[in-house]
This record gives C-alpha cells, structure tokens and sequence, in this order.
C-alpha cells in the first residue's frame, strides 16, 4: 500500500514584514523575504503524517514566480518528496478560477492520487476559495475547515471539520481534498541534515506548453480571469477619541461614565 | 432586454434560517431595486416549515426557490451544490450571493468553478456603480486595503460576511411566491457525517461586548477575570491568537485574521498588543478600551480609550466600580 498525497503549497510574503505602497495600491513585495503560506506548513504537516503512517509519497505543487522554488525547497526539508513549480508568464495573474484550473491540471498530468492536502487560506490573497475549486475541476468531494485528522487508512479518512454551530466528524473516500486549519497539528522544523538534502534535489519545472494536452490555455492566467481588481483603496480609519490615561483610576472613571452614556453598563 | 435576476442563498442549520440569509437579503433588495431586477432566495433544507420561508418574502425576497429534502439536513456541500448549478443553468442569473459562513466559504467555491464564473471573496459591501456594474469591496492584505472587484462573467458570485449588511424592517404585508423545487441527488460519492464533537456554546460574531484577552494575561487564570467582567457586562470572552495557541482558552474565542471578524458596540482589549492579524478582526467595533501597559503597543492607535497600566490592577478596579455604580 502506497499513498499519493499531494499538497498544495504558495510562496507568500513575510505577512508581519511586508510593506505596503499605499500610493500605488500593490504590496510591496521587495520589503520582506517570502516564505510558505503559514497555513499551507499545516497542510504539508498534515501529509507527512500520513506519509508516516501509513506509507505513501508526497508531492508539493506551487504555481508562481521562478522564486517560488525556495518554498519548495523548504517543502522537501521539511518531509515532501518531489516538487513541481507550475511556472509560466501565461500563467501570472490569475484569480481563484484560473489558479486553480492549473493546479487541477497539474494534478491530473500527475495521475492518480489518494489525498490533496491544502491550507484554509493564504495570507495574501486570503479567499479561502483554491481547495474547493480544484477539488471541484478534479470532481473529487472536500472535507473544509479540518482542524483535526482523527483516523486515516488505506482507502478512506475521517477528520473534524469547523462549522459554526458545531464540529463535524465526517468520513470520506479517497481521493478527496482536504483543506485544514492552523489547528490541526504543529508544523516540525526541518533539521540541518534535511534542510542540505533539500539544496540538492530537484524541482520539477513545468511550464505552460507543459500541460497543453491537459488545459486550455486561454483559461489560465490573467487571461482566464473573470474577476479583475478595478481599485485598490486605503480605508479611511474610524475617527476614534483617541483619549490615553496613565492614571488607572482617571482613566477608569471618564471609560465608565462614556459607557454609561451609551447605555453599555 | 432579458429579465434581470439577483438570487440569495439562504442557509439553514437545523431547520432554522441563518441570519445572515436576512441580511443577504437586505442588500439584494437594494441592489435589485437599482437594477430593476427580481430577487430570489433559495433554501435547501428538510421541512422547513411555510412560516419560516414566508420571513424570507418578509425581509425582500420576491421568490422563493425551496428544496425540501433529508440529504439537506446536514450540510453536504456536494447535494447543495448539484442544486444550484442546475438551478443556475436554468434562471441564468446575473448575480448570486453567499454568506462567507464557513458552509458557504466551502460551498460557493464550487458552484463557481462548476459554472465557471468569477467568485470574490469576505465582500463587506455591494456597489452599483454608474455603469450598473457591480462593485463588490473586499478587505485585502490582512485588513489594510479594500480592493474594488469586477467580475466579466455571469453569475457574478461573492460571498458576504455576515453581520456588515443590514437586514430590511420585516414587513408581513409583501408579498412574494414560493416555488416548490424538485431535488435531484447527485449519484456521486460524498463525505458521510458520522458524529460531532461538542457544540459550540458561544458565537462572539454576534456579541454585543466583547471583553478579550491576550499574552499580557500570562495565564488561563487570566480569563477568570475576564469573564467576570464579561459577565457583568453581559458580553463574552474573546482572545487573541497567542492565547489560543498557548491553550489558555478555546479557539471559538480567538479574534483575528485566522479568527473570527467581530463588530461590536464594545471591545475591551486587555493585554493584547494588536498586531495587524488581531486588528484586522476587530477594529470595526463602535468603542474599544485597550488595556495594557506598554503605552508604546499598536493597539493604542486604534483605541477610543486607552488605560495604561497592569491589568491584574485595572480589571478589578473596573469590575468594582461597575458594581458600585450598580449599587450591588
Ligand atoms: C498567518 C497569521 C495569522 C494570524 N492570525 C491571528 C488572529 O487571527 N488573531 C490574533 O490575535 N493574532 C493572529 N496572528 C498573530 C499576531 O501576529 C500576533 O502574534 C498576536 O496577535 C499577538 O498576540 P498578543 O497581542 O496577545 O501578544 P503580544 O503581541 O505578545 O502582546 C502582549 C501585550 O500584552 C501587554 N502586557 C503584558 N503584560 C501585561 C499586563 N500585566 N497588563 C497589561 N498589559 C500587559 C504587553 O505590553 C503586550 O503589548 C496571526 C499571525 C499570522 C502570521
Ligand atoms: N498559487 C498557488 N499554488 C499552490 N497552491 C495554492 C496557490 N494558491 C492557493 N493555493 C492553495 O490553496 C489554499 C487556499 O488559497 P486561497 O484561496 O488563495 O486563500 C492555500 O492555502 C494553498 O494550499
């Protein structure tokens, strides 16, 4: 028995770090080092576990920039096997459809596949939306908001999936997409020794003439994307009082006489 | 012209219509209204009873599309989903809105890759501009812009989050039709539920006080005092991430950018230094108080009043005086 997990991993900027150009409404992406979108290490996690278990290999995906081959890289230190970079200007651009039409195509130039492991959301574009529409361009079902793998075996797994009124333990087939949460374990820290291996191995390129047999190319891309960013503005922040006390007790007593104005104690 | 329609999701849980349905509903209605176009809301749900579907007609619905089936009755994103698709292909709507519930973040994703249109994500507002485009304004970049989105194709999809649109005044005279849906199951596998783990007791979305807690606390005995003042405020405990993730407390609690977005009229945020991630989950509230001692943390910044000091000091002094002021 032999497991094929995949994972869906993206390069992103140090979110604490970066810088924004409020002028020309872009993220100043020079500003701080990129790193592996803090919620897809869990996704990652999450498959090496597997992997550990019950036997398999892991395979990470990213689409991006030829740079995104460093979050890759970190990817095989810390437990995946291969590595793919979906890497093309015809590709830059893309909103949530065109992502993840590629990354299913991806997916399915690779064959058959057991799990794919993917993060709840990715700092920057922060929609939450890739995992339920590559599972839905493979027709495989989705388990969302998984904050705990309960059970996994040879052909099926059982996780607690966060809803708002309640978690859920669903049980699910494979192939399925998994999409987890913070929650759901800690990501380890690569060693030295895995982290120097990682220099070495190879990161598979493919480029757009890579998956035509798979994907329409003009689906791809800016091209392929129904939604485009009209305006980028700088909300306006609330006008607030603003009022500092370093006395307690002043500043307990002009909070509480405000907030019994409004009714609120 | 063809006839212009703007549909609605509205989610049940338990037989019982999310509130956030009636606030999809409320935008709708104004947008329809400045389109000249019809606005529907489709349920799926198992014996939703008619009262239930006339307050969908009360609160702006035109129409009501109701699937009335036991797959239904847990939310199988894969049932849902056939649904709509086909009911999409049949209405050719121009519009189609989802609250950003964690069930409809997971489902409106896959309806719009099904139907291959464009899905915007988190909108906290819906514009029509002069063009009668629709402008949908999402928060980007951890709360610090607003990004204006277009979509090029039909339906244009987004989910809303809930609690930023306002519901219309229920009015029991409008009227509306209510069309009984045929529910076609999909013959594809899907994940069975097989249990749940503890309800949630506390939902902070809708909290009129929120009274949080952060590393400043130091420990869980920290949230004891909290919740003492949350109680005598009749507001519930909430907590930045570093909280949640030292166990001090549980994470329908935490508040922020992995956390829940709320709004209330009152954040107290105690020892909590307000990092972009925590602001980007509370900074809409009407009043916030910060609590903290470093006169130097961001949180100051955004708060209407700040006390500078110790909160193992300041809460009980606040906890006493709001008791005297009482006269308890
Ligand atoms: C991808 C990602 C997502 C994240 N999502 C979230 C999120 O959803 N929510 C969230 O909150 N954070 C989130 N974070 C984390 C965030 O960046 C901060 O690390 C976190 O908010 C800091 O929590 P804190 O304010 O409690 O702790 P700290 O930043 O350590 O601040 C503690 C504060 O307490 C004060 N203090 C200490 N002792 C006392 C005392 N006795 N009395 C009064 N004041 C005292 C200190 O002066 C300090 O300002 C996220 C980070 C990332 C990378
Ligand atoms: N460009 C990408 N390459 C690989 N995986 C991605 C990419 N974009 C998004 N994902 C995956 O989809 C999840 C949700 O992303 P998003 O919808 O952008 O918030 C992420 O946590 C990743 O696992």
């Amino acid at each position: 028995m032999s497991l094929k997990i995949v994972v869906l991993i993206k390069q992103v900027p140090d979110i604490t770090r970066v810088k924004f150009d409020a002028e020309r409404g872009r993220i100043d992406r020079s500003s701080a080092e990129a790193e592996i979108n803090p919620f897809d290490l869990n996704a990652l996690e999450a498959a090496v576990q597997v992997k550990e278990k019950l036997g398999g290999t892991v395979v990470a995906i990213s689409m991006g920039p030829q740079n995104a081959a460093v979050a890759l890289r970190d990817a095989l230190a810390r437990g995946a096997d291969e590595a793919i970079l979906l890497e093309d200007n015809k590709f830059a651009g893309a909103d949530t459809l065109a992502t993840s039409y590629t990354l299913a195509g991806a997916i399915k130039k690779l064959g058959n596949f057991d799990i794919i492991f993917c993060g709840e959301k990715t700092v920057d574009g922060d929609t939450g939306q890739v995992g339920a529409e590559v599972a839905e361009f493979l027709q495989v079902p989705h388990l969302y908001y998984v904050s705990k793998v309960k059970e996994v075996k040879e052909d099926k797994i059982v996780v607690v999936s966060e809803m708002e009124e309640a978690s859920y333990v669903v049980e699910c087939e494979f192939p399925v997409l998994v999409s987890v949460t913070k929650d759901v374990n800690k990501p380890r820290l690569p060693t030295l020794r895995e982290k120097l291996k990682a220099m070495k191995a190879e990161i598979k390129i493919w480029h757009a003439e890579n998956l035509t047999d798979i994907i329409n190319l003009s689906n791809v891309g800016y091209a392929g994307s129904p939604t485009v960013v009209s305006k980028v503005v700088v909300p306006k922040e609330k006008g607030r009082e603003g009022k500092v006390f370093k006395e307690i007790n002043e500043g307990i007593k002009v909070v509480l006489e405000e907030l019994a104005k409004k009714g609120l104690i | 012209m063809p006839y212009r329609k703007i549909m609605i999701l509205a989610e049940q849980r338990g037989g019982k219509i999310h509130p956030i349905s009636f606030e999809l509903l409320g935008k709708g209605r104004e947008i329809a209204n400045k389109l000249g176009a019809e606005l529907s809301a489709v349920i799926l749900g198992n014996n939703i009873a008619r009262e239930d579907l006339m307050e969908l007609i009360y609160y702006g619905a035109d129409k009501v599309y109701s699937y009335n089936h036991p797959v239904f009755e847990y939310p199988d994103v894969i049932q849902y989903k056939h649904n709509i698709v086909k009911l999409i292909q049949e209405e050719r709507p121009e519009i189609f809105l989802f609250g950003a519930t964690n069930f409809g973040r997971s489902l409106a994703p896959r309806v719009a890759a099904s139907v291959k249109t464009g899905l915007t994500a988190d909108c906290i507002d819906l514009q029509v501009d002069e063009n009668e485009e629709l402008i949908q304004i999402r928060p980007a970049f951890v709360g610090n812009i607003l990004a204006h989105i277009k979509t090029k194709t039909r339906p244009i999809m987004s989910t809303i989050r809930y609690n930023v649109m306002k519901k219309n005044e229920r009015n029991s005279t409008r009227e509306g039709m209510i069309v009984e849906m045929k529910t076609e199951i999909a013959e594809t596998k899907t994940p069975r539920l097989i249990g749940k783990e503890g309800e949630k007791k506390i939902n902070i979305t809708d909290a009129k006080i929120v009274v949080a807690g952060g590393r400043g606390l130091g420990s869980q005995e920290g949230f004891k005092l909290l919740k003492e003042l949350a109680d005598l405020l009749g507001g519930v405990v909430g907590a930045s991430r570093v909280a949640v993730d030292e166990g001090w407390i549980g994470k329908e609690h935490q508040v922020g950018f992995s956390g829940n977005t709320v709004k209330p009229r009152l954040y107290i945020a105690c020892g909590i230094s307000g990092a972009p991630q925590h602001l980007a989950g509370m900074k809409d509230s009407e009043i916030i108080v910060a609590i903290n001692s470093d006169p130097s943390a961001p949180i100051h910044r955004i708060a209407d009043y700040s006390i500078i000091g110790d909160l193992y000091q300041v809460v009980p002094l606040m906890i006493k005086e709001i008791k005297a002021i009482r006269g308890e």
